[in-house]
Order: structure tokens, then C-alpha cells, then sequence
């Protein structure tokens, strides 16, 4: 399964805002400084609306103290109501979504370590795109599912000072928001949506998490998820219920309420449990999601290849069918037309062949359809040189030298023009290497390697075997 | 063993109006295709969409298979059958890109099951957004023009000994090509412009090799890709791949005559430009023929015994071996010569 997955970075960006939008309007509501509104624009900015001096006052000592990071986009007064925008200054926010598709990459590795997929391939392609290859995945929905998850997990309390309905039809209060429980019933297979009013500040989120597991709830023999915070997410956790007993918490994974159980007393020991009628790999799959963190932003999927298990058999085998039999009537002709010779530019030949190969496992590189289009240009430009070769020592010998001078005159002729054209051809693999994408990038190495390995080939092995021929063993005859 | 004798000596240039005359031909006979069918066929790696190859156990009909797609929501995918006929295997292609959401392949298997009664099998699925396929066009032809800019330099440089003059007007056009590309001009036609103008600026700097050269590269891509748009076949990324390794034959075929036209330049420098470039040719035949020969071997084992992807991939190699070998002798080197008339009247 080949997946090509775009990072949302700019949704990074705006759930950063999102937070400091929280962690103002808390700020705004301990120090007493009354605004007339707080609220997040255009995705990622903040608007505050301020009236009186005093509040004015303070609100600009909070930015210069808390908020020093924020860029203060414009001011303006409008009715004696002072209007501030801010956002986010470049730096920061690039580094935001630089960290954005980095921490994806690798909570994204995470899970498909705990999945269990033998060799797969996840790396990072330009700015915000990641590319992950799994081969002999069966199940190719569940990947997607675990891959594409956010799985941020928050904590927040149920509003339930205001009034649901009212909220419902639109009249959602400041500080609260809407969010649905999502149940699927087992029985009608109907989904029901449940409507819950949230304080929108999170109290907790899924970074404190240190451990999440199976386990069967041995009442109702239905299996849930149990999770363990850490040392401090233990001891906000036992803040947080203790300061709220008899209100209801709701657990938030992905914007969707899982459930919303009333707090009977303070909690010490870190320790919670999420239900809701999961089936065990759905509860399994949650666990992993939630022990390899959350994305920190979502992923969508640009690209997705899945090459069944029949036809990836199939073309390897007739691909490499095809190309034995090609290299063996190469080999063939090379001993008929050049014969002495032509055994050893076959020689060198193979030895291109498992060079290359070397070379491909050594980086790593999967050999793809352009690869394989790489390998034979190679082979074709192998055989040219120790053509180019041969034709040059025939022709030395018919002008009357020895073998051995033939030999000398004919490599040193021919070495540059195989060089040139082997030059040429590298600088065009070098630029396809850097502008090209995923399979051109393949392409460019298999012909990189390919060249070198060529030029190694002729220029040197072949002279090599020729020399043992002619200096050592002293034949007087040369078979071309 | 000897096919060609070493005292060959046919007059390759004498005919080279009537080479460039066929060329010409083929090459608008290709355009011609091209504007006909609003540019190549597409492939979803390029245009976006969603491929899907599937297997049916007895033979089947499109028709029977349309009606199946329908029932999901596919009825605008074309089909189309892949391979040998008694694989019973069929391409279904649909430019949506369908976010592949809960179960696709099995909906699709499902479906087919039920309006054709044999059993499917689904042998690969492909999706590709369109945004990706946009990029992938984008960058395949910066690739391709900024290595044909390169190998200008280098090919100016070792056989005129103009380093400096192609350097500075590959820099020049390097760097309009991307300050365009940056305000968003389309950038297929940028490409084919900065083309144009390169061309002019070959012949009015008298970088006769680099044109050479380069016009026989652009003369075979164009030629394969016509052939492909005539034929109706499909253009994908396995088809970038032929069509560059095609670019690096041809290359290499090219420049192999233009270094003994080079090495003739020194030891017949008494004679005539026409006479060095028909010895050279014809010193350089056997070689050329050889080259070629034993790659349109390997190349015709893959059409023949490949399988599927690699026939359309060898099929694009074969017309680009052929074709470049031609260009090798019939256009690189002619070109070297449209350079006389002009000098003579100076």
C-alpha cells in the first residue's frame, strides 16, 4: 500500500491560536480586565474588543507580560471600543508547521511500528507531505483509519450552566461549543448522534497520557480502554476532579464526545477509563493511537496506491523473465560478434548488473517501474562503451598494430567520448534527481549508479582483464 | 564477425533534405495530433482520479461491467480492456478522486459480482488528487528543461570551448524561467516558450553542437509522444520514465558522432565540413547500429514478455530507440552545417 499524506499545517497554526485565544480569555477573566469580545477570526487570528481605559491599560500589561510572542496586527477605535488583531508573527508560525509535519512523521511512525507491518517505508517528502509504503497489508481501511486518525484526546467539562437547546438553535454562549457523541447502536446498526454543550478550555489532553490498554470490562464483557497519566497529567487530573465533583467530564477524541461520566469524587492515581461500546480492534486501534500521541494536525490523503498481492507477483516475475531473456541474447550476440572480447564485456557486464543492485539495496531505494527503465539504459550504455571499445581497437589492428598497442590505442581513443557521454548523461540524471519527485527521484538513482558503475565497468575492469590477457599471459593473438 | 565493412562510405548528408523533410512531417503530423486531442492522454498520475485493475474469472463484457459501476455511482468511468484477452482483466478509470473511503475496493467488487456472475478479483487501485497530478506535470518539465539547459553548457563547452557564453545564457534563462514560474504563469506553455527562445539563442550565439544536439532531443520526445497521442494510448509516470531514458539515448548516440566529428574536425581540418561529417558518420555506423540493436533486443523481450505496465513502457522505448538513432544521423549532425551559408556571406 503506497499512501502520499498532506499535513494540514495551517490547522496547526490555527489550534495554536485557538489555544492562546483560552489562555487569554482565563487570563482576562483572573486579572477582572472586562472585554467586549474574544474571539478567533479568519482561522488564525484573535480579535479583542476592549472598552474604558483602564481595561485598555491592563489588557496592554497582560500582552507585554504573558502574550509577548504575539504580533499585534492592528488597532482601531471605533464608538469608544478599542479593537486589537493579533496573530501569530512568520517565524513563528512556519516553525509551528515545520514542528507540524515533523511531530506527524513521527507519531505517524509510531503507530505503524505498534501495527506490526514488516519493513515499511515512511519519509518525509518537501515541506508538508509524508509518504508511507507498507507492503502485504491486508487490511487496507484499518491502516488508513489508524494512519489518518488525529487522536487528540481532550478532557473538558460539560456546560451545564446554559442552556442545550438554546445553544442548539444557535445561540451558542462564549466559552462553549457544540460537540456530538457519536454511537453506532449493534443492534439497528443506526448511528445516533448526541448533542452535548462543552466548555471549550481543555483541561487535559492526551500528551500526559503515558500508557493505554485493552482491557474487557468484566460486567458487561465489552472491552474499553484504560489509560494512565503521567505525574503531573495525575495530578491535574486529581485537581480537576476534585475542584468539579458532581459536574460531568467529557472525554473528546476528535472533536467527538466518547462519553461524559459525572465526576463522583476527587480521583488520585492517574488512572481513567474510556468506554463505549468498541469492538476489540476498535479498541485496540484507539489504544495505539493514543499511546503513539496525537497529529498535531490532521493528514489528508493525496495519493493512494494499493497493488494487490497477485499482481505484485506477477510483475516481478515477468519483469525479471523479460529481462533475462533480453540479457541473455545480449550476452549471446556480444560472443558472437566480438568473441574473445565480447566474453569479457559480458563479464563486465554482470558485474554492472550486480552493482547496481548493490548499490539500490544499500540506499535503500525501491525498485520501481522507472528504475527498472534506468537499469536497462544502463545495460545499453554499458554495452555501447565496450562497443566503442572494440570498434576502435579493430580498427587500430587493421591499421597494423600489435594487440597489446591495439588494445592501448583503442581504450585511450575511446575513453573520451565515454566519457563525455556518460557525463551528459549524469548531469541530466543529477538535475531530474533534485527537481524530480517520487518515482523520477527513482529513476535519477538507478541511472546515476548505473552510469558510474559503467564507467568503473569499461574503462576499468575490462582493461584489467585485458591486461592480465596480454602482459601476463603474453598471447599473441587477440579474439575480437 | 563484421556486419558493417570498414571502408563503408555512404553519403548520409547529401540526403539531408530529404531527412529533414520526413522529419519535419512526422513531427507536425504529431503536433497535429496533439492540438487534435487537446494534448496527450492523461493518466490519472497526472490528471488526478482513480484507477482501478480488476480480474474476472470467466469472460465478461464492458457493458456488463458498466452496469455494475452504475449501481455505485461510477457511471461515468470508462473501461477498457488490459492486456491479453484471455486475461479477462480491464482497466476502470473515473477522474473522480475518490477519497477512498470505507470499504471502496470491496464496494467495487461487490458490485461487479453481482452484474457480471463471475467472481472479481480487484488486482490494484490507484488514487491520485488532483493536486498532486498538477505538481507532478509542473515539476517533470522544470526537471526535463533545466537538464537540457546543463547539458547545453557542457556540450558547448567540450566541443566549442564556449563554457563562459553557454553558462551565462543557461544562468539568464534559468533564472526567468523561474521568476515567471513563481507569478504563476502557466507553466507547460512557460516551458515551451523558454524553448523557443533557448532555440533562437542557439542559433544567434552559434552554439552549433549544443543545437544539434538539443533539436535532435526534442525532435524524438516529440515524435514518441505524437505516436503515443495517434495511437491513443495512455500517458503515464512509467511513460516519463521511458521518455527520459529515450532522452538519454538519443543523447548519448548524439554525442558519440559529435566527438569523431570533433576528432575528424583536427585530422581532416583540409576538408570540407560536409565531407568530415559523412566520415564520421559512417565511421561510427557500426557502433551506432550495434548499440541500438542490442538495446531494441533487451527492450523488445520486456514488450514482448513483460506483462501489462512494462509493454506500454517498452512499446514508448522501442519507438524512442529507433527514432533516436535516426536523429542521431539524420538531424544532430546535418545541423552542424545550417551554420554555412551563413558564414560564407559574412
Amino acid at each position: 500500500m503506497h499512501l502520499v499524506l498532506e499535513v494540514d499545517t495551517e490547522k496547526a497554526v490555527e489550534s495554536t491560536i485557538e489555544r492562546i485565544s483560552q489562555e487569554m480569555r482565563s487570563f482576562l477573566k483572573n486579572e477582572h480586565i472586562r472585554h467586549v469580545g474574544l474571539n478567533r477570526i479568519n482561522g488564525s487570528r484573535i480579535s479583542v474588543e476592549l472598552q474604558g481605559q483602564e481595561n485598555i491599560d491592563k489588557f496592554q500589561k497582560l500582552l507585554d507580560k504573558e502574550f509577548k510572542d504575539l504580533r499585534i496586527l492592528s488597532r482601531s477605535t471605533h464608538n469608544e471600543i478599542l479593537t486589537m488583531i493579533l496573530d501569530l508573527p512568520d517565524k513563528e508560525s512556519s516553525q509551528i508547521k515545520k514542528l507540524a509535519t515533523e511531530q506527524a512523521l513521527e507519531t505517524i511512525r509510531n503507530r505503524i511500528d505498534q501495527f506490526g507491518v514488516s519493513e515499511p517505508d515512511i519519509r518525509q517528502q518537501g515541506e508538508k507531505r509524508i509518504l508511507v509504503q507498507l507492503p502485504g497489508i491486508k487490511d487496507t481501511k484499518r491502516a488508513k483509519d489508524l494512519i489518518g486518525r488525529t487522536a487528540l484526546l481532550e478532557f473538558k467539562l460539560v456546560d451545564e450552566t446554559h442552556d442545550l437547546n438554546s445553544a442548539l438553535q444557535g445561540n451558542v454562549p462564549p466559552g462553549s461549543e457544540v460537540l456530538y457523541g457519536i454511537k453506532e447502536d449493534p443492534e439497528t446498526r443506526r448511528v445516533i448522534k448526541t448533542p452535548y454543550l462543552i466548555t471549550k478550555r481543555t483541561l487535559l489532553t492526551g500528551a500526559q497520557l503515558t500508557d493505554a490498554k485493552v482491557q474487557i470490562d468484566s460486567q458487561y464483557n465489552e472491552p474499553y480502554v484504560s489509560i494512565n497519566f503521567d505525574k503531573k497529567g495525575g495530578r491535574d487530573f486529581e485537581r480537576i476532579t476534585g475542584a468539579n465533583v458532581k459536574k460531568r467530564l467529557a472525554i473528546v477524541l476528535d472533536n467527538k464526545v466518547y462519553s461524559a461520566p459525572v465526576i463522583q469524587e476527587k480521583i488520585s492515581g492517574g488512572q481513567a477509563r474510556i468506554t463505549g461500546r468498541f469492538t476489540t480492534e476498535e479498541a485496540r486501534d484507539l489504544a495505539i493511537a493514543l499511546r503513539a500521541g496525537a497529529l498535531p494536525a490532521p493528514v489528508n490523503i493525496l495519493e493512494e496506491r494499493t497493488v494487490g498481492p497477485s499482481l505484485g507477483t506477477d510483475s516481478i516475475r515477468k519483469g525479471l523473465i523479460s529481462m533475462c531473456v533480453g540479457g541473455i541474447l545480449v550476452i549471446l550476440f556480444m560472443i558472437v560478434y566480438y568473441r574473445g572480447s565480447g566474453l569479457i564485456a559480458d563479464i563486465a557486464l554482470l558485474l554492472n548488473i550486480i552493482l547496481i543492485a548493490g548499490g539500490l539495496a544499500g540506499f535503500q531505494a525501491t525498485l520501481t517501474l522507472p528504475g527498472i527503465a534506468g537499469i536497462i539504459l544502463t545495460i545499453g550504455m554499458a554495452v555501447d562503451a565496450n562497443v566503442l571499445i572494440f570498434e576502435r581497437i579493430r580498427e587500430e589492428m587493421s591499421i597494423g598494430k600489435t594487440p597489446r598497442a591495439a588494445v592501448d590505442a583503442g581504450f585511450d581513443r575511446a575513453t573520451l567520448t565515454i566519457l563525455d557521454a556518460n557525463v551528459t548523461t549524469l548531469i541530466a540524471a543529477l538535475v531530474l534527481f533534485q527537481f524530480g519527485t517520487g518515482p523520477v527521484k527513482g529513476f535519477a538513482v538507478t541511472l546515476s549508479l548505473g552510469v558510474l558503475s559503467s564507467l568503473f565497468t569499461a574503462l576499468i575492469l575490462s582493461r584489467l582483464i585485458f591486461d592480465y590477457f596480454l602482459v601476463k599471459r603474453k598471447s599473441k593473438s587477440l579474439s575480437i | 564477425m563484421q556486419f558493417i565493412k570498414p571502408d563503408i562510405n555512404i553519403n548520409f548528408v547529401s540526403k539531408r533534405n530529404i531527412a529533414f523533410f520526413i522529419s519535419l512531417s512526422m513531427i507536425l503530423v504529431s503536433i497535429a495530433s496533439l492540438l487534435i486531442h487537446k494534448g496527450p492522454r492523461y493518466g490519472i498520475d497526472f490528471a488526478g482520479g482513480t484507477l482501478i485493475q480488476v480480474k474476472f474469472s470467466t469472460p465478461t463484457s464492458p457493458a456488463k461491467i458498466k452496469s455494475g459501476l452504475a449501481t455505485i455511482d461510477l457511471a461515468k468511468s470508462s473501461v477498457q480492456q488490459f492486456g491479453e484477452a484471455s486475461d479477462n482483466e480491464y482497466l476502470i478509470r473515473t477522474n473522480i478522486s475518490i477519497m477512498t473511503s470505507e470499504g471502496f475496493s470491496s464496494k467495487v467488487q461487490k458490485a461487479l459480482e453481482a452484474s457480471t456472475g463471475t467472481e472479481v478479483e480487484i488486482r490494484r487501485v490507484e488514487m491520485v488528487g488532483p493536486q498532486v497530478g498538477k505538481d507532478l506535470r509542473e515539476k517533470a518539465l522544470f526537471a526535463m528543461f533545466f537538464a537540457l539547459l546543463f547539458i547545453t553548457i557542457y556540450i558547448s563547452g567540450r566541443f566549442e570551448l564556449k563554457w563562459v557564453l553557454s553558462g551565462v545564457m543557461a544562468g539568464a534563462l534559468m533564472g526567468a524561467v523561474y521568476l515567471l514560474s513563481v507569478f504563476h504563469v502557466s507553466v507547460p506553455y512557460l516551458i515551451l516558450a523558454a524553448l523557443i527562445v533557448t532555440l533562437l539563442l542557439f542559433w544567434f550565439l552559434e552554439l552549433k553542437y549544443a543545437m544539434g544536439a538539443i533539436v535532435a532531443l526534442i525532435h524524438d520526445v516529440t515524435i514518441t509522444v505524437g505516436i503515443f497521442s495517434i495511437l491513443d494510448k495512455e500517458f503515464t509516470l512509467p511513460i516519463i520514465a521511458a521518455l527520459l531514458t529515450i532522452i538519454g539515448y538519443s543523447l548519448n548516440d548524439t554525442i558519440i558522432v559529435f566527438d569523431r566529428i570533433r576528432e575528424n574536425s583536427r585530422k581532416y581540418h583540409k576538408n570540407p565540413l560536409e565531407f568530415i561529417i559523412n566520415r564520421s558518420v559512417n565511421e561510427t555506423l557500426s557502433r551506432t547500429l550495434l548499440t541500438s540493436g542490442t538495446t531494441l533486443v533487451v527492450v523488445l523481450a520486456l514488450f514482448m514478455l513483460g506483462g501489462g505496465i512494462i509493454h506500454d513502457f517498452a512499446f514508448a522505448m522501442m519507438i524512442g530507440i529507433i527514432v533516436g538513432t535516426y536523429s542521431s544521423i539524420y538531424v544532430a549532425s546535418p545541423i552542424l552545417l545550417a551554420w554555412q551559408g551563413r558564414g560564407r556571406k559574412k
